[in-house]
């Protein structure tokens, strides 16, 4: 594809098109009328590099690859802040979790953003036995860059261990037992399944 | 007044030795002393967060959620689901919600539980209530201040209500941009509310606080330093996830910033325990890593 | 005429009676004031009140009323005798409402209510009882130019309302602009989709009207006359011309499409495929439930951008400088018509600011849902070259140059008034010089309109109507829309503001009322709006006047000619009653039965001055009574005191101020004179359109004659007032009283 061809792709609906079908809420984009409260109801708002306004309009713009690649959706806190705000009453948390989603099971979101890692350690960490593991949580987290910089988060939050330990809100043997739901097998089937309807309502199988 | 019973979804965090153990201790102190029984979603799990959307996508959460009511309706048939933690609440309702809105989704979720072998029907009628709305809607203000043997006298309390009881579904009747009843919470056992406190439903960063410390820690900062300014001797939340960025990060904070921030961080459940005549340790307070310490005389006199 | 009897009647209700002595001002009205009757009752305004005074009328013989009461604002309807001489003493909101109830303040307030029926006897002295305009028309036909949409519903309204009406269309059909259009931008729930424009039915309506007389191909060659009685011909293409007599006008004008042409950047003119919205109804229209093909090869479009304020909002020289406000629904409309024939069809829309009006707001949520796409951009350049189209532009939003590649481009122009010819350019280029935006607006003038005449008004300020600003014909719309500087002539429709059809039915609804309320005002003798009712109308003395013109030229209605020797002859019919004649004639010949140089003068001068030793100075405010005065009187009603030492006369307009009230105030020993009128300028709220105006021109003149006498030039000072203004109206008054104070008294006191 030339560059040409490139823009004359741009202000067209495909990608509006494709977000609509793929992206969690995604119908709604369109709908957005460009008002701007929700880049400056959002706490990390001057974090982002495109805000919730500006992802809407990339999209309308056919701006694929700058979405998709964006460090922006991963700032979302899950605060709603831009949901109650919305004079259009669009779920922009909701969307901006999608697109997200979207553009990690594409492969196209960044791969050292740290929230995506971490929400995939979340992720694995629950998916394993249905429930929260908090301290492995942590470990992996800390440990995701390899073993030396772990031992550096890990030294640098012991601090927070420490306390959590003392008033025993931090389980220390959890490690080799965490108590999840009794039948973690199906548990886990029941995800696998449910990946599975997914992908394939989404056109995202294989 | 009679025995009021719930359908009772914890949450990963409530758990012994996890944390927001102490609130889940206080949580039970409180309920005992209202006349309310919880009864455990038996093998409930967790509600994927908000986190949980990167990797789990749409429909994963929406099954993992919808599990949970499924197994309420099967086994507390009639009883309303109550969590006390903001994700939990927010995780199930929005399931509950969305799967209302879409034949679609409902009968892939169906189609899920079903293919994975599960014994349960999910009816999804069941209303999803936070602890909070039981004690305002329920109870009521004149019922909450009923069991009091202690009064709070002469603690300032900067009600820190947070995200994700406030938002997107919140209390009924209450503004997102300022809501009103943990304050009056406060004021009903005998604490004076900093009615005005600037950073009331402000971000702490959720789960961005193990992500992005750096940007979380600095909302959290400003949180503590607006409840200072104010004139706040603690701060008081009804999430666990609000009480935990808090409180835990004050010494990073600390040495970040060159702040001396020490400010204990508690449960409205918490307050009434101590209020209802319960010892520090039934209302949790050996939990709290910066120690309310005015809590713990009132509870110790 | 039977002999003159005076009454007063002094009321000792709303607390009147408790804080003012009320004998000694019947006293008062007795000797000085010369009234045969004084009676005093405790609540005047009820039906004993009222009964009392019908009776003095009716059995005793009394020809002139004085009451000292309230506000002559106030109960209007129970002191209505319209046949009698009628004036009224304000001693409620001018005097105890606006004076602290102390021990203090009781001297202060009792001179002032003393004063006050001292003005209110000089006053009624001067007064005689209007008998009506006695050359008045009754025709109560009325003539509607324009058959559009405005000016169909303007005939059909007027008709329903069981008037005769004759409507004059210059082309050979009815429906104006809104008949080249596919479909309009709907009316009705939910605001979704376009809809049919329904004009097909509103012109069956009028020509199965037997009360409508229709003219096709026809314009009006001539317009003479007044209100009641107004002389037009109507000339057809074919040569024949009929005259006809009418007692009011609405024009319908309506407006021309700004020229694309004037926009070359935009590629108007250089591809076929870039069109304006008429061009592209016409397209619609042509395709009808079927795609949309492209003018320069027949193709269907695939894909098409709307420009939105397209030489609009700007103020680049031959550019609108307004926004027309319906195009940003209008090209909503026109992306649905792609989108409801295929959804594939990519619909870009490109705006500065998205202004939907009315419910334009769902319908601008409907083509979101329909997948048009919206932008805030700033579109700098078409290319036309190879026959592909580029639209250029700057995204707002993201802050970046961007371009589109469309099989159409559709260019949202703006609405050009068909105003007429613009009897005052030269005047309009002084008023706007100094001013970006208006320099702006007056490269109008470059704007292609059809530059004949609308009315061809046979009167000497010119052949149509005024242009307000940016060539509309308006007076001003929110105070008093429809109205004209002419009357008897009023505007409805895109001629008077850019409008889209559901205004314009409104407007032509406004219109024809508005009408009707001329010809029957007519019928009776007595003015238009804002003096509605008013049967008093101006004479002049012939024998002192010089022909010096100046109230011909100043009257702002055109309501007076001059006869072969110069003297004016004053069309009465016309009047609106505002007395800038008056105010205006420098050897004060101009008079009204109920208003006139002495009725005010007399007032001014019968105020007791109290000499420089006493300390109470004297201040004379004459205040416009349609929003200063009752400015004053709200003030009052809210409690807001001030000085005790002003003397306030209502006058009807600033412009009927004549300047000798002001230098024999200061002779008889005033300390300061305010001067109260409406706002002026291109936002004027005077109701007179001029007099609040020419006021200001005027009183700027006197400061040469203060210096002459060796008067501080503080001494007369003119305010803009609006009605709203409650709070600030008696802070003005006394912070004036206390600059005076500084200065000190005039020195002319006891002279």
């Amino acid at each position: 594809m030339s560059v040409n061809t490139a823009m004359i792709e741009k202000y067209r609906n495909d990608f509006l098109k494709e977000v609509e079908e793929n992206v969690e809420e995604g119908h709604w984009v369109k709908m957005c009328m460009q008002c701007g409260v929700c880049s400056g109801s959002c706490p990390f708002g001057p974090h982002w590099e495109h805000p919730p306004q500006e992802i809407f309009m990339m999209i309308r713009a056919g701006k694929r690859d700058e979405v998709l690649g964006s460090e922006s959706m991963w700032m979302c806190t899950s605060c709603y802040n831009c949901i109650v705000r919305c004079p259009r009453e669009l779920p922009i948390t909701h969307i901006m979790h999608g697109l997200a989603n979207y553009a990690h099971r594409l492969g196209l979101a960044p791969k050292m953003n740290p929230t995506r890692r971490f929400a995939k350690i979340f992720w694995d960490n629950i998916a394993k036995t249905g429930r929260v593991n908090e301290l492995g949580l942590s470990l992996n987290l800390y440990f995701m860059d390899g073993f030396g910089s772990g031992v550096k988060k890990a030294t640098a939050m012991a601090g927070v261990g420490v306390g959590m330990l003392r008033t025993k809100r931090l389980n220390p043997f959890a490690l080799v037992r965490h108590k999840g739901v009794q039948n973690p097998k199906e548990f886990q089937s029941l995800l696998k399944k449910a990946k599975e309807v997914e992908d394939r309502r989404k056109g995202l199988a294989g | 007044m009679a025995k009021k019973e719930y359908s009772f979804y914890p949450g990963c965090s409530s758990e012994r030795k996890a944390s927001a153990s102490n609130y889940m201790v206080s949580v039970y102190a409180m309920c005992e002393k209202l006349d309310i029984q919880l009864n455990e979603i038996p093998d409930w799990n967790c509600c994927s967060a908000s986190i949980g959307y990167a990797e789990g996508g749409e429909l994963p959460r929406h099954v993992m959620n919808a599990r949970n009511i499924a197994l309420s309706e099967q086994s507390n048939s009639g009883q309303d689901i109550v969590a006390t933690c903001a994700a939990c609440w927010l995780g199930a309702k929005e399931t509950a919600d969305r799967l209302d809105a879409s034949e679609q989704l409902l009968a892939d979720t169906k189609e899920v539980l079903r293919e994975a072998g599960l014994d349960v029907h999910l009816k999804n009628e069941t209303p999803i209530r936070h602890m909070v709305e039981v004690l305002i809607e329920d109870i009521g203000y004149e019922g909450i201040a009923q069991p009091m043997q202690k009064s709070l006298e002469g603690i300032k309390f900067a009600g820190y209500v947070g995200c994700q009881t406030n938002r997107p579904f919140g209390v009924a009747g209450e503004s997102f941009e300022n809501p009103v009843y943990l304050d009056k919470m406060v004021e009903t056992v005998g604490g004076e509310a900093i009615s005005d406190y600037e950073k009331k439903v402000t971000c702490c960063g959720g789960a961005l606080a193990f992500s992005e410390p750096e940007k979380s820690q600095k909302q959290i900062k400003e949180i503590i330093e607006a409840a200072y300014d104010q004139g706040a001797e603690m701060i008081v939340t009804p999430c666990p996830v609000c009480q935990m960025n808090v409180e835990v990060y004050q010494n990073q904070i600390n040495k970040h910033y060159g702040t001396k921030f020490h400010m204990p961080v508690t449960y409205y459940s918490q307050l009434l325990t101590v209020a209802y005549g319960g010892s520090a340790k039934e209302a949790g307070l050996d939990g709290n890593i910066v120690r309310a310490k005015k809590l713990e005389e009132i509870a110790s006199k | 005429m039977s002999e003159t009897k005076t009454a007063m009647y002094i009321c000792n209700g709303c607390g009147l009676g408790d804080r003012l002595d009320t004998d000694s001002l019947g006293k008062l009205a007795q000797s000085e004031g010369k009234c045969t009757i004084v009676r005093q009752h405790d609540f005047l305004c009820n039906r004993d009140g009222v009964d009392t005074i019908r009776r003095d009328i009716d059995d005793d013989g009394v020809t002139h009323v004085v009451i000292a009461a309230c506000s002559r604002r106030a109960k209007t309807e129970a002191f209505g005798f319209d046949d009698v001489a009628l004036g009224r003493a304000n001693l409620r909101e001018g005097v105890i409402w606006v004076r602290p109830d102390t021990e203090e303040a009781r001297e202060t307030t009792q001179e002032m209510a003393e004063d006050y029926v001292r003005m209110a006897c000089a006053e009624i002295r001067y007064m005689q009882r209007p008998e009506g305009n006695p050359n008045t028309g009754d025709n109560k036909r009325i003539l509607v130019v324009g058959g559009g949409v405005s000016g169909m519903a303007a005939a059909v309204e007027a008709s329903k309302a069981g008037y005769e009406v004759l409507l004059v269309e210059k082309s050979g059909e009815l429906g104006g602009w809104a008949a080249r259009l596919y479909k309009r931008v709907p009316n009705r729930e939910p605001f979704s989709d376009p809809q049919d424009t329904g004009v097909e039915d509103l012109v069956k309506t009028v020509e199965h009207d037997k009360n409508i007389t229709v003219f096709l191909s026809s314009v009006i060659t001539r317009t003479s006359g007044a209100p009641g009685q107004f002389s037009v011909d109507i000339s057809a293409e074919s040569g024949t011309t009929s005259t006809e007599n009418v007692g009011s006008i609405i024009q319908a004008s309506g407006f021309s499409n700004f020229d694309a042409a004037r926009l070359p950047e935009l590629g108007f003119g250089a591809s076929a495929d870039v069109v304006d919205q008429a061009g592209l109804e016409l397209l619609a229209g042509k395709a009808g439930d079927g795609p949309i093909t492209r003018p320069s090869d027949g193709k269907e479009v695939a894909s098409v951008v709307f420009v939105q304020c397209a030489g609009q909002r700007s103020d680049k020289p031959g550019h609108l400088p307004y926004c027309s406000g319906h195009c940003c629904n209008t090209s909503i409309k026109q992306a649905m018509y792609f989108k409801d024939t295929n959804p594939d069809v990519d619909t870009l829309l490109l705006y500065s600011d998205l202004r939907t009006p009315g419910n334009g707001e769902d319908f601008y949520r409907s083509a979101q849902r329909k997948g048009v796409t919206f932008t805030k951009g700033q579109v700098r350049e078409v290319q036309t070259a190879n026959g592909a189209l580029v639209v250029k532009f700057r995204d707002m939003i993201l802050d970046d140059d961007a371009e589109a590649r469309a099989d159409l481009v559709v260019l949202a122009t703006g609405q050009v008034p068909n105003s007429g010819i613009d009897i005052e350019p030269a005047a309009a280029e002084d008023e706007n010089e100094g001013s970006g935006v208006d320099a702006a607006s007056n490269n109008n003038a470059a704007v292609e309109v059809p530059l004949e005449s609308v009315l061809n008004l046979d009167y000497r300020q010119g052949p149509d109507l005024p242009h307000l600003r940016h060539g509309f014909n308006d007076s001003h719309f929110i105070c008093f829309p429809y109205e004209t500087r002419r009357s008897g002539i009023y505007t409805c429709g895109p001629v008077r503001r850019p409008m889209d059809i559901a205004q314009a039915l409104e407007d032509a609804t406004g219109a024809a009322l508005k009408a009707i309320q001329a010809v029957e005002n007519a019928s009776l003798g007595r003015a238009a709006h804002p003096r509605s009712g008013d049967l008093s109308f101006p004479s002049f003395r012939k024998e002192g006047c010089t022909q010096c013109k100046r109230c011909t030229v100043e009257c702002p209605f055109g309501a007076i000619d001059e006869d072969e020797q110069r003297y004016p002859v004053f069309n009465e019919s016309r009047c609106r009653r505002c007395g800038t004649c008056m105010g205006a004639c420098p050897v004060r010949v101009i008079y009204f039965e109920s208003y006139s140089v002495d009725t005010v003068g007399q007032q001014v001068k019968a105020v007791q001055m109290p000499d420089e030793t006493e300390e109470k100075p004297r201040f004379l405010v004459l205040a416009c009574e349609n929003d200063a005065y009752p400015a004053l009187d709200m003030a009052a009603q809210q409690g807001l005191q001030y000085s005790p030492f002003v003397r306030v006369v209502p006058v009807r307009c600033l412009g009927s101020v004549n300047t000798i009230w002001v230098t024999d105030a200061l002779n008889s020993g005033y300390d300061g004179v305010m001067l109260m009128g409406c706002k002026k300028g291109d936002e004027y709220q005077c109701h007179f359109v001029k007099g609040s105006e020419m006021a200001h021109y005027r009183m700027s003149k006197i400061d040469d004659t203060l210096q002459q006498l060796q008067l501080e030039v503080e001494r007369v000072e003119t305010y803009e007032v609006e009605i709203t203004d409650i709070q600030r109206a008696p802070k003005l008054i006394d912070d004036y009283v206390n600059r005076v104070n500084e200065i000190g008294m005039n020195p002319f006191k006891g002279f």
